[in-house]
């Protein structure tokens, strides 16, 4: 039971380090239409994320994979519920990486602006989608007695959800602006620390929104006993902690606040799952939770021997990579006589 | 057509995709992470630069692969959900060891080894390019792991109607993993080959006598790489059809279209295969020739599809009633026979590609513009080859514990999976025309040209 607890937590870890990890470079795909005005800009904005976006999205595979190792069931029931709007994440996130890394193998004006506007579309379609995934995840569906889900795509774009979706997406850019404030050429961060300010509006007003309407709809805060109002606290904390640090420019302070108020906002929601990982709106009997979804406690344990000793590795070696490329992105002399 | 059925050609059609990007990442690493080392050990620039222009067809080629791999790790949730939850303890926990080992190594040093040239020192530089290389093979491993399960279940035990994990040394040791993945090593390995000989021979044919040193160099190494995989590719799958021939019959009888026991067998060439009826209504055979290939003598007994459709049906009759378990036949007869001619000619050209610098009528434009269009040649067999792996197992899922007509997601509608399928045949299929035509343009691209990696 111990491990089912600890699989919950490593399951959260792995999302939540995907919404921080990715969340920024879904972002700054968000902006570059509107940050980059010029070609020279532009490319400077993908050289902010060109080495790390990949390893980024290998958090969202290992979160996948970690919920197939750990809570086969829940893995099911998720991804064939959710079959068209993962249809279309796929579709996005297919768009945006072959954007990044095909984009500059010409030198045509259309050609380029045809993957800039496929990286915008892919980003932010991929972070309104799982914007929605999880608000449907702290809201519930309709999961029947063999833990399958019948009733197709439209009641999971619920307002709820699509709200959540909206939130998602608001808060990826303001991590992405406050990103590229730090990395991209000081002409582009100037854009970006405006971006960031307005955005940082947009999403706090987004935060009560979502708050109030997960208080009133879902049980994620409401409940009894262990719910998610302490890390929601901690949410509102960050994003007021964003906000100050932004107006004293002090951007990596502001970088830490957008990362923990994501990283909150993804505790919320799972404590306030917890022991459940997909609610069942029709009998909570149905619902599928740590133990009645999860693997063997044999596969548990030798997944925890293999995660204990791998993650801290990665961790290690993906942190490297970040000191590495720790230098602000300049415009390249070339590029910019375009 | 049902929703299987649709999912079924959703899963062919997407793991094709990805599958042509697969090998080229697996061989090609390790050719560009050998150049590098010989740059960084000799201080020779020719190495630098034949590193630093097969690269930029590796990162090409590795994007395509990454965004058609995505795919592929949602894709048991969702088409196969109950395939998910029948088989999850088991096959979850190496997609998971996959992704936490080899695909964070290799996209984060990837990262490194694209940006780095200037930011980081030569030596950890090569290393980078050694952790990709490494990282690539080790997820082909672990993927295998969790396919070598589906085709020769160990280790597991059924509980509660589902299948647990009771051993995962004996996941690691399936007898016929090493097989597989050496199969597949060795694909990769004639696969980056004949890319690098294809290109290379363009340069050479194009450019006569003023050809960079970059490819004259490449074609000479490229020509051990293809010939290598070739034959070790060639070897290991004959012996990999020893042991099926062994533990899984009905997979080598279906392949070969040997309907009925003899001892010996004959191999039978070509066929035409009457399915409905179970026979061949034509044949060309070499006398006791299968028995040879299977048990190295011309004694051995085969034992026909008809046979071992019979045992079978009567092993299973509890659980599924009358039921055939019968491959499709013809496709994988003819997979086959596709694939080994075409390995064939690729040992043969491989080894021309060797004699090249010694007989002078290979050094004529003709030989030099036939290695173009035989980079399809590792394409083409890996892609039939998968063909016959995946055909030959119907119709089970997990052979022998669960049939892929049980593994369906209950919950899908016919309409969205025909989206669905629609949807990525078009996207990936447009997405692998783009690769394709921007390696070749990279290819074909003069060095200076090329410039850097990537042009950020």
């Amino acid at each position: 039971m111990i491990l089912n607890i600890l699989w919950f937590i490593f399951v959260m870890i792995l999302f939540a380090g995907f919404f921080v990890l990715e969340g920024f470079d879904y972002g700054v795909g968000m902006l570059l239409p509107w940050l980059g005005r010029k070609e020279a800009d532009r490319r400077a904005i993908l050289r902010t994320i060109g080495p790390h976006w990949d390893g980024n999205e290998v958090w969202m595979i290992t979160a996948g994979g970690a919920l197939f190792a750990a809570f086969p069931a829940a893995y099911a029931t998720l991804f064939s519920a959710f079959y068209l709007p993962v249809v279309l994440l796929l579709a996005a996130l297919i768009v945006r990486g072959a954007g990044f890394e095909y984009r500059n193998r010409m030198n045509h004006a259309r050609w380029r602006i045809f993957w800039d506007w496929g990286i915008f579309a892919g980003s932010l379609l991929a972070a309104f989608l799982w914007g929605v995934v999880m608000g449907n995840l702290a809201r519930g569906f309709a999961i029947r007695a063999d833990g399958n889900y019948y009733d197709g795509l439209l009641p999971l774009l619920n307002p709820y959800a699509l709200a959540s979706g909206l939130l998602f997406a608001a808060l990826f850019t303001l991590h992405g602006a406050i990103f590229l404030i730090r990395k991209a050429p000081l002409e582009i961060a100037e854009r970006a620390a405006k971006a960031g300010r307005s955005v940082w509006l947009a999403v706090l007003c987004g935060l009560i929104l979502f708050d109030l309407w997960t208080w009133q709809t879902t049980d994620i805060l409401s409940r009894p006993g262990l719910n998610g109002l302490p890390a929601s606290a901690l949410a509102w904390l960050a994003l007021l902690f964003t906000g100050l640090a932004l107006r004293q420019r002090r951007t990596g302070w502001a970088f830490l606040g957008s990362a923990l108020t994501i990283l909150c906002l993804i505790t919320m929601i799972f404590t306030g799952l917890y022991p459940r990982i997909l609610i069942s709106t029709l009998d909570p009997g149905y619902s599928l939770t740590i133990t009645n979804a999860a693997s063997s406690a044999y596969t548990l344990r030798v997944m925890t021997i293999v995660t204990v000793f791998l993650l801290p590795l990665v961790l290690t070696y993906q942190a490297w990579t970040y000191w590495v490329f720790r230098q602000r992105v300049s415009v390249k002399v070339e590029e910019s006589q375009e | 057509m049902d929703i299987v059925s649709l999912s079924r050609w959703q899963f062919a059609i997407t793991v094709i995709y990805h599958f042509f990007f697969v090998p080229t990442t697996l061989g090609l690493s390790i050719l560009i992470a050998l150049f590098e080392s010989l740059y960084v050990r000799r201080g020779d620039e020719v190495y630098k630069q034949m590193a630093k222009f097969w690269g930029r067809l590796l990162v090409i080629n590795f994007a395509a692969g990454v965004v058609t791999g995505i795919v592929q790790e949602f894709h048991f949730g969702l088409n196969w959900s109950e395939y998910a939850r029948f088989m999850g303890d088991i096959f979850g926990a190496p997609l998971a060891i996959e992704a936490l080992l080899a695909f964070y190594l290799e996209s984060t040093f990837l990262g490194v080894w694209i940006f780095g040239w200037e930011r980081v020192s030569k030596g950890i530089h090569l290393a980078a390019a050694w952790l990709v290389a490494l990282a690539s093979n080790l997820s082909a491993l672990w993927i295998l792991i969790a396919n070598s399960f589906m085709q020769h279940p160990v280790g597991y035990a059924i509980e509660n109607g589902r299948a647990v994990m009771t051993d995962f040394w004996a996941l690691l040791a399936n007898p016929n993993l090493p097989y597989q993945f050496f199969h597949v090593f060795f694909v990769g390995v004639a696969t980056a080959g004949f890319l690098l000989l294809g290109f290379s021979a363009w340069h050479l044919w194009r450019d006569g006598s003023k050809v960079a040193e970059v490819f004259q160099r490449s074609f000479r190494w490229a020509a051990v790489s293809a010939l290598t995989g070739a034959v070790l590719l060639g070897l290991i799958g004959h012996a990999h059809g020893q042991f099926l021939g062994r533990v899984q019959p009905m997979k080598i009888s279906a392949t070969e279209a040997h309907w009925e026991t003899a001892q010996p067998a004959d191999f039978i060439v070509v066929a035409r295969i009457d399915e409905k009826n179970r026979r061949n209504t034509f044949e060309v055979k070499v006398p006791k020739a299968l028995s040879f290939l299977i048990y190295n003598n011309f004694t051995g007994e085969v034992r026909g599809i008809n046979d071992l459709q019979a045992e079978l049906e009567a092993r299973y009759f509890a659980r599924y009633g009358p039921a055939s378990y019968i491959p499709p036949v013809t496709l994988v007869f003819w997979a086959f026979r596709l694939m080994v001619g075409v390995g064939l000619l690729m040992i043969l050209l491989a080894l021309l590609a060797m004699l090249r610098p010694r007989w002078k009528f290979l050094q004529r434009a003709w030989f030099l513009r036939l290695l173009l269009p035989a980079m399809a040649l590792p394409y083409l067999a890996a892609t039939t080859g998968w063909i016959v792996t995946e055909g030959a197992r119907q119709p089970w899922i997990v052979y022998g514990l669960q049939k892929v007509e049980e593994a369906v997601s209950p919950g899908l509608t016919t309409g969205s999976v025909l989206f669905s399928l629609i949807f990525f045949t078009l996207l990936l299929g447009a997405l692998t025309i783009v690769a394709g035509w921007l390696m070749y343009r990279a290819g074909t691209a003069q060095p200076q040209v090329a410039g850097d990696v990537v042009q950020y």
